[in-house]
């Protein structure tokens, strides 16, 4: 084998036609990866748009930062059984259960009684290696039906740094062109501070699909339904930001807690990709069995820490909708535990090395 | 027999190139386009990234059996030492990278306490327990790996079009065509 004596005719040409191939496959990479499309809404930007508002606090979720993590069981009644053929629903099958209790917002630190809102996470763990993840806010509606908006939301929600709190003109013209934040407006107007993470009821907003036996979808939300009736947060609760701590210990002292897992199936057209809009109340009502919380930890050692209650982690039997919620969710999620364990290791690492009294 | 395109890979070796430069340069493309979206496009690039990742390790299973067992054709002998060692070099850093990557994939999540879940219903087995500080270390080398592997397949492709368009000296034919008979 050997090389042709001369060089090849058009030398410059051919050199150039190699460059070419080379620069248009790296440029296409490039534009794929986001690199050249600053406009683009990245689970990045999402993220570090959660950080301009909260400030970064090393190995805290981006949101919901403040929680507890918790561990119990669901049994399930086989009252959905019709409905999905996840092993989860089986009757009788009692299903382990990591959870985290939290309040929504980026600060660890935050005052309990700030937000009208608390939120539970749970990770069911089942048979041969599958697991079903959702969390849930306890409220009846999402603000805002996309990525795009809830990002536009979080930028008008940016604090003001002369007075700490978000700039309310800026609030004013978000929700001016957000109509479809009214639901939402009317229920915060309404809403009342619950004393408690137990007597809440929590709701997984989105829509998601259950697959029957027979391979048959249904639309579907779910819900905890607390059997701990709601009582608003006191007058001496106002005065100490830990209270839900507080309170969760000395309940769970008492004995376990209790929620019914309700599933609630759509009507044919009721909307499945817009988290703004609740279901009309006479809609199909099932109770598919009993959450049960038996013990809190904190969080900083607790099993719920390195979990990333991704919506979209679900067994055969659940799969996610058309609600572009899900999908964000999914991907600034993953770069928020990203971001957290990567502190976590280095933190591990830069304690081992010296040991801080 | 002409000496320029007497020795080729064998059908199955080139076969199995042409498919997993596909697959490859696909997963990589696929790669960095879900880690940079949160549209709807995330998911669906996710779904995909996982089987067919998980299908390049199976591949590169049989492939290195298939070079073992039907060899190479000789590089042209008249090829600069600094090129034939960057040839093999870089032959092998291609193939530690093309089972590394899904390895790593895999690993990543089951440290990352996430299931592997290849379709509904299928679900790989945990490689090894939740460990945020193993699941940082691979995430990372998830990345750069990837990223070295994408400039290593830029370089291999300027390679082989300068030995069809400049050196013009069977190199490439090598993984085009078939065996000549004499
Ligand atoms: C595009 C919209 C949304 C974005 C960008 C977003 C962002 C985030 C982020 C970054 C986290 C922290 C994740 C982690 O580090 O593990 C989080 C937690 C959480 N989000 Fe969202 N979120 C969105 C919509 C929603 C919706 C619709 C719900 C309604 C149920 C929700 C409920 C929760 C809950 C309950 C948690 C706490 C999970 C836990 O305790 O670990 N989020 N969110
Ligand atoms: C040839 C094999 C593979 C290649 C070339 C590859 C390439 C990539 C690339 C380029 C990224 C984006 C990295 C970034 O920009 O940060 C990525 C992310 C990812 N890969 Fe792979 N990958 C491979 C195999 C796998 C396998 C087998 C799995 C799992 C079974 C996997 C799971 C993931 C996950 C989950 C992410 C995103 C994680 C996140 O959301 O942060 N990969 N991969």
């Amino acid at each position: 084998m050997t090389q042709n004596a001369s060089p090849p005719p058009k030398l410059i040409l051919r050199f150039t036609i190699i460059g070419l191939v080379i620069a248009i496959l790296a440029t296409a990479f490039a534009y794929v990866g986001g690199w050249l499309d600053p406009g683009r809404l990245t689970p990045d930007r999402m993220i570090n748009t959660l950080e301009d508002n909260a400030g970064v606090h090393e190995g805290y979720r981006r949101n919901h930062a403040k929680g507890y993590c918790v561990v119990g069981s669901f049994e399930s009644n086989g009252n959905a059984e019709s409905l999905s053929r996840a092993t989860v629903f089986e009757t009788g099958r009692v299903s382990p259960l990591i959870g985290r209790l939290a309040i929504p917002g980026g600060d660890p630190h935050a005052n309990d009684g700030m937000p009208p809102i608390r939120s539970f996470a749970l990770q069911f763990q089942l048979p041969n290696d599958e697991q079903w993840r959702t969390a849930m806010n306890a409220m009846p509606v999402f603000p805002v039906s996309t990525p795009q908006a809830f990002w536009e939301l979080l930028q008008a929600s940016q604090p003001d740094p002369q007075t700490g709190k978000p700039d309310p003109a800026k609030m004013a013209a978000f929700f001016a062109d957000h109509p479809e934040t009214k639901p939402f407006l009317a229920w915060v107007k309404t809403a009342r501070r619950s004393s408690s993470f137990v007597n809440v009821e929590y709701n997984s907003l989105d829509a998601f699909r259950f697959i029957d036996a027979g391979g048959t979808t249904h639309f579907v939300r779910w819900g905890l339904m607390p059997e701990a009736p709601f009582t608003p947060m006191t007058e001496a609760q106002k005065q100490d930001p830990d209270f839900l701590s507080r309170d969760l210990r000395e309940r769970l002292d008492k004995g376990p807690q209790r929620w019914h897992l309700i599933v609630t199936v759509a009507n044919p057209g009721d909307p499945t990709d817009d988290a703004t809009l609740a279901w009309p109340a006479d809609r199909r009502q099932i109770d598919a069995g009993i959450v049960t919380i038996d013990r809190a930890q904190d969080q900083a050692d607790g099993p719920c820490r390195d979990i990333n209650y991704d919506p979209l982690v679900l067994p055969d039997g659940i799969a996610g909708s058309d609600d572009p919620l899900l999908s964000a969710r999914s991907a600034a999620y993953s770069e928020s535990y990203n971001r957290r364990t990567r502190e976590e290791a280095e933190s591990a690492t830069s304690s081992t090395q010296e040991p801080r009294s | 027999m002409n000496p320029r395109t007497a020795a080729t890979f064998s059908l199955p070796a080139r076969l199995l190139h042409w498919l997993m430069a596909l697959m490859i340069l696909t997963m990589l493309f696929v790669g960095v386009g879900m880690v940079a979206t949160v549209s709807e496009r995330h998911v669906w690039l996710v779904q995909l990234h996982k089987p067919l990742g998980i299908a390049i390790l199976a591949l590169v299973i049989v492939r290195l059996l298939v070079r073992w067992r039907y060899g190479t054709p000789a590089l042209p002998a008249d090829l600069p030492p600094w090129q034939r060692a960057a040839a093999h070099l870089s032959h092998w850093a291609l193939y530690a990278l093309m089972l590394a990557m899904p390895l790593i994939g895999w690993t990543m999540l089951s440290a990352g306490g996430y299931p592997v879940t290849l379709f509904t219903g299928v679900t790989l087995p945990d490689l090894v327990s939740p460990s945020p500080t193993l699941y940082s270390a691979l995430r990372f080398a998830h990345t750069w790996l990837a990223l070295s592997l994408f400039a290593l397949i830029l370089l291999h492709l300027a390679a082989a079009l300068y030995h069809a368009l400049i050196r013009r000296d069977g190199v490439l034919a090598s993984m085009t065509r078939s065996r000549k008979q004499p």
